[in-house]
Order: structure tokens, then C-alpha cells, then sequence
């Protein structure tokens, strides 16, 4: 296997954009991938798209995305693993590079979720829940981590304003970030007092409904000088792991056991620690969500997720700095595409062009996003090479 | 809207609770399962679920999906039965205020929504106090 490279980062403004379809916004973040590489030619693309069909009534993105790309005959593949689509296309084009297949193979996600309503938003996002056991019954997404969240506050003492803390520091950070849909900052009795979606979280604990694309082109690490004048990052690792779908069937609904799964992997083969990483980007769907894996991932003892948000200790500036980017939560979720985008925006932190939210000398960061209730997980470490 | 046997061939699972139990590690699959996830057996014995359940988690929804937004707010948990059969369920004639964690459950054949305009009436399992 050969080692692997990111040479080239895109990402474009995030947010309800109306005058824009599924194949602008992917274009344009892929172009600016290709740009910032530096590369005139794609040998192979992914693309993470959780539900295209539902959303915009559009599958075969492959052939899509690659005639409106201009890269026609290239190889093209779209993946999905609900929420973990866009972590699971960049596993994939780096296996695609390490194995010697291709060469320049670009790795995006996509999702274009404002063209249907609310209640088809919620029903496409559903799908990533078990249809027949789970939302048969009424249950919906924020409902689901509402029932993580009760759990955990029984066994742990976990407090609201903990889980409110979260959100506080993900809109800290998100404000600072020019790409985010949300760019400003909330207060902890904003969020407490925000309207109530699923007990007991309230919509300032939930991840938005965005329209975005994210990109990143990869390449031999060996070929990375030749090709790029950007500084190249490595990827260490990049593991895939799963859960039951269903959280009724896990045994502990306070631990993300795909991500602990994932993470034990990564740490392995990358030959790094908890404590090597400098920079953290986690999938903070839900407020509940960043607290049980910034201790999944061991960053933190289990039961104290909500006490690392709530001393600062996840903050830039902090021990583990964790979502500079404002995280799904400030920076929005466009499910297919947020496994990239944490991708991009750690990329960015270790070639220190993070402007304002940059982690001062980062050199390791590690990346993870899940599917569902964490039905899938996706962890990747890199590191500047 | 789906077609009737979607729903059709479910009716054994919610109308009468219907699983199934390994016949090696006694892992209960609700529903039933070719392969056991704890020990690979592939024999299981057919069993029916009991009634008698207690409250795992819970929570109270407020934005539901359109085809439970008559029923908002309304409760739904994580409940396991007495054979350690796990389900999710909405939880009926009890006040939020009145549930804890750990508390006996009983489950009781319930209607649980109506698929589309004229669709199928759903029916199921709800949890109620027991």
C-alpha cells in the first residue's frame, strides 16, 4: 500500500442556497479542490450523498457529477452511509490511491436539502434509522439522541447546561468561520431557552437542515511535491466501523461503540495517542452527540464529556481543541458532505491557514463521523508529512 | 405510500410480539435474525414476547413527523422485556413528569399511526404504566 496525501482543499459558503442546485454546489466545491491542488485532471472521483434520492429526486450522481465536472470518462462512484457518506467516500478514495489504482482521485460529499420541506427533510433523515423497528414507532432523529441524552445524564450526572455548552462553543468557534451557515455566536440561556424538539433537547442542540458540497483531491504521497506546491498532509489512518442500527439492540446507549471501534483501529495503525492529537474534528449532529464521543474517542474518562465542554477544555485554546470549524452545529450538516468538510477544515488547521480559529503549531489531528445513532463510524488521523 | 405487504409481512413482530432466541447464547432477535450477532449460531427457538417490560430511556417529541403530528407532544422509550427482547415504543396514558428510568412497563396492542390519507391503519405495541 502506498502512503497517501490531501495536496487540495474545497469548500464553498454553506447555508440555504436557494438559487443553487445539488450539481452547482458540488461543482464549485470541487473546482476549488482542484484549484487549490493545483491539478488540471481527476482520475477518480467519490462521492458521499446520503439521500439524493429523497431530496432532490436524483441518484446516479456518478455520472452526474463527473459530466458536470467536465471529467467524463473518469471512474465515478457515489457511496452512502447516512451521516458518515462524506467520511466514507474519503476512506474510499484513499484506498483507491494506497492501492495503486489510480493516482489523482478527488474525494467529495454533497447534500441538497432545502428542496423539500421540513417534514421531508425529517422523513429522508429518518431513513438512517431503522424504518420498520425505530421510526415506525414515532421516532424521530432528535428523538433518538434525546433518549442518548437521558441516558447518559442518568449515569453520569450530566448536566443541561453542559449540553448546552456545546453549542455555545461550537457557535464561538463557527463565528470565526466565513463558510459556516451560522456565523454567530449564541449565549448558554439562548440555548436553554430555545424552542423544545425532543426532551431534552431544544433546537439550539441540533444541527441544521443545509445545502453544501466539500472536496478534497488526494494523491501518492510520493508524487504530493511534484504535484502540488501546498504543504501535503498525510492521512495515517482511515477506518470504517459499525454498530447495531437500531439503539434499542446496544447495550450502553451512552457509548458510540462504532467509534470506539474505529478509533482503537486508527490509534493502532497510525502509532498515535489520544494524547498526540491537536486538533479534533467530531460529528456533533446533536450536542449529546460531541460529549459521548470526545470520550468515546478517549480524550476524556467516560462520564466526563459534558464536564470537558463545560471548563473549556474542548475549546481553541483548550487541551483537545475540538470542532474549530463551528461544527455541524454553527457550521451546518449537509449529511453527505460533513465527513469531508471536517476533512477540509483539518487540512487547513495543519497547513496553518486557519486564520482566526487557527490551533497554534497543530500537526496531528484526527476526524470523525458517524452515521445515525452511530449505526457507522468513520475516524481518520493525519498529520502533516 | 407503501404497498400492503410491506406492512402485511411485519404483522407477525407487532401483532404478536413474535422473536426468536438462540438456541446456543440465548440472545433474544426481535426481530428474528438467519445468524445470532453474539455467537454466530444460526438455530433459534421461536418465542413470543412477554408484556411485562421496564423503561430503559425515554423522551418527549414536540416536532414529530407528519404522520404522527396529530399525537405531539408525545412520549416514546426504550423499553426491555422480561426475556431482554429490547423495543422502542411510544409510551401511553402516563404524564412525562411520571416516568423514570427503570420503572415497570406493561405493553398493550395500540393503533400507531395511519400511513398516508387513505392508507392502512398501522397498529403495534405501545408501553403504558403497569
Amino acid at each position: 500500500m502506498r502512503d497517501v496525501a490531501i495536496i487540495g482543499v474545497g469548500i464553498n459558503k454553506w447555508g440555504e442556497l436557494w438559487e443553487k442546485s445539488l450539481r452547482d454546489v458540488w461543482v464549485e466545491a470541487a473546482l476549488l479542490a482542484m484549484d487549490d491542488a493545483g491539478v488540471d485532471h481527476i482520475d477518480s472521483i467519490y462521492t458521499g450523498s446520503m439521500s439524493s434520492g429523497l431530496f432532490v429526486s436524483q441518484e446516479h450522481l456518478a455520472s452526474l457529477l463527473a459530466d458536470y465536472l467536465g471529467e467524463c470518462p473518469a471512474q465515478s462512484t457515489r457511496v452512502e452511509s447516512a451521516c458518515a457518506s462524506g467520511g466514507v467516500s474519503a476512506r474510499m478514495a484513499y484506498l483507491e490511491v494506497a492501492s495503486g489504482q489510480s493516482d489523482i482521485v478527488l474525494a467529495t460529499g454533497v447534500e441538497k436539502m432545502t428542496d423539500v420541506d421540513g417534514g421531508g427533510a425529517t422523513f429522508a433523515l429518518a431513513t438512517a434509522a431503522d424504518q420498520e423497528y425505530e421510526v415506525y414507532n414515532g421516532v424521530t432523529f432528535p428523538g433518538l439522541y434525546a433518549m442518548i441524552a437521558r441516558a447518559h445524564m442518568e449515569k453520569y450526572g450530566t448536566t443541561l447546561e453542559q449540553l448546552a455548552h456545546v453549542a455555545v462553543k461550537a457557535h464561538k468557534h463557527g463565528a470565526k468561520n466565513p463558510v459556516a451557515q451560522y456565523p454567530f455566536e449564541v449565549t448558554l440561556e439562548g440555548v436553554m431557552d430555545s424552542v423544545m424538539v425532543a426532551d431534552p433537547l431544544r433546537i439550539l442542540h441540533c444541527s441544521p437542515i443545509t445545502d453544501g458540497a466539500a472536496a478534497l483531491v488526494m494523491c501518492p504521497l510520493e508524487m504530493a511535491k511534484k504535484l502540488s506546491k501546498n504543504k501535503p498532509i498525510k492521512i495515517l489512518a482511515s477506518v470504517n466501523a459499525t454498530d447495531t442500527i437500531a439503539l434499542h439492540n446496544r447495550k450502553d446507549f451512552t457509548t458510540i461503540n462504532s467509534t470506539v471501534k474505529a478509533a482503537e483501529k486508527a490509534y493502532r495503525v497510525s502509532g498515535k495517542t489520544p494524547g498526540d492529537i491537536d486538533v479534533v474534528e467530531v460529528h456533533d449532529c446533536f450536542t449529546i452527540a460531541e460529549i459521548c464521543v470526545v470520550e468515546d474517542l478517549g480524550f476524556v474518562e467516560k462520564g466526563k464529556g459534558g464536564a470537558a465542554a463545560e471548563s473549556g477544555l474542548t475549546d481553541l485554546g483548550g487541551k483537545i481543541p475540538v470542532n474549530m470549524s463551528g461544527g455541524l452545529k454553527s457550521k451546518g450538516h449537509p449529511v453527505g458532505a460533513t465527513g469531508c468538510a471536517q476533512l477540509v477544515e483539518l487540512t487547513r488547521q495543519l497547513r496553518g491557514e486557519s486564520g482566526e480559529r487557527q490551533v497554534e503549531g497543530a500537526k496531528v489531528a484526527l476526524a470523525q463521523n458517524m452515521g445515525g445513532t452511530g449505526g457507522s463510524s468513520v475516524v481518520h488521523i493525519l498529520e502533516v508529512a | 405510500m407503501s404497498t400492503a405487504q410491506r406492512y402485511w409481512r411485519e404483522i407477525p413482530r407487532r401483532y404478536r410480539l413474535e422473536a426468536a432466541k438462540c438456541t446456543k447464547c440465548g440472545f433474544i432477535a426481535y426481530p428474528h435474525r438467519a445468524i445470532c450477532p453474539q455467537c454466530k449460531n444460526r438455530e433459534f427457538t421461536a418465542i413470543n414476547l412477554s408484556m411485562n417490560c421496564k423503561l430503559l430511556t425515554y423522551t418527549v417529541i414536540h416536532v414529530a413527523p407528519s404522520q404522527f403530528e396529530g399525537q405531539a407532544p408525545y412520549t416514546v422509550g426504550v423499553v426491555e422485556t422480561e426475556e431482554g427482547g429490547r423495543l422502542t415504543a411510544n409510551i401511553a396514558d402516563v404524564e412525562p413528569e411520571d416516568l423514570k428510568v427503570g420503572m415497570p412497563l406493561r405493553l398493550e396492542f395500540r393503533l400507531i399511526q395511519e400511513d398516508g390519507d387513505q392508507g392502512v391503519l398501522c397498529y403495534g405495541h405501545k408501553a403504558v404504566p403497569a
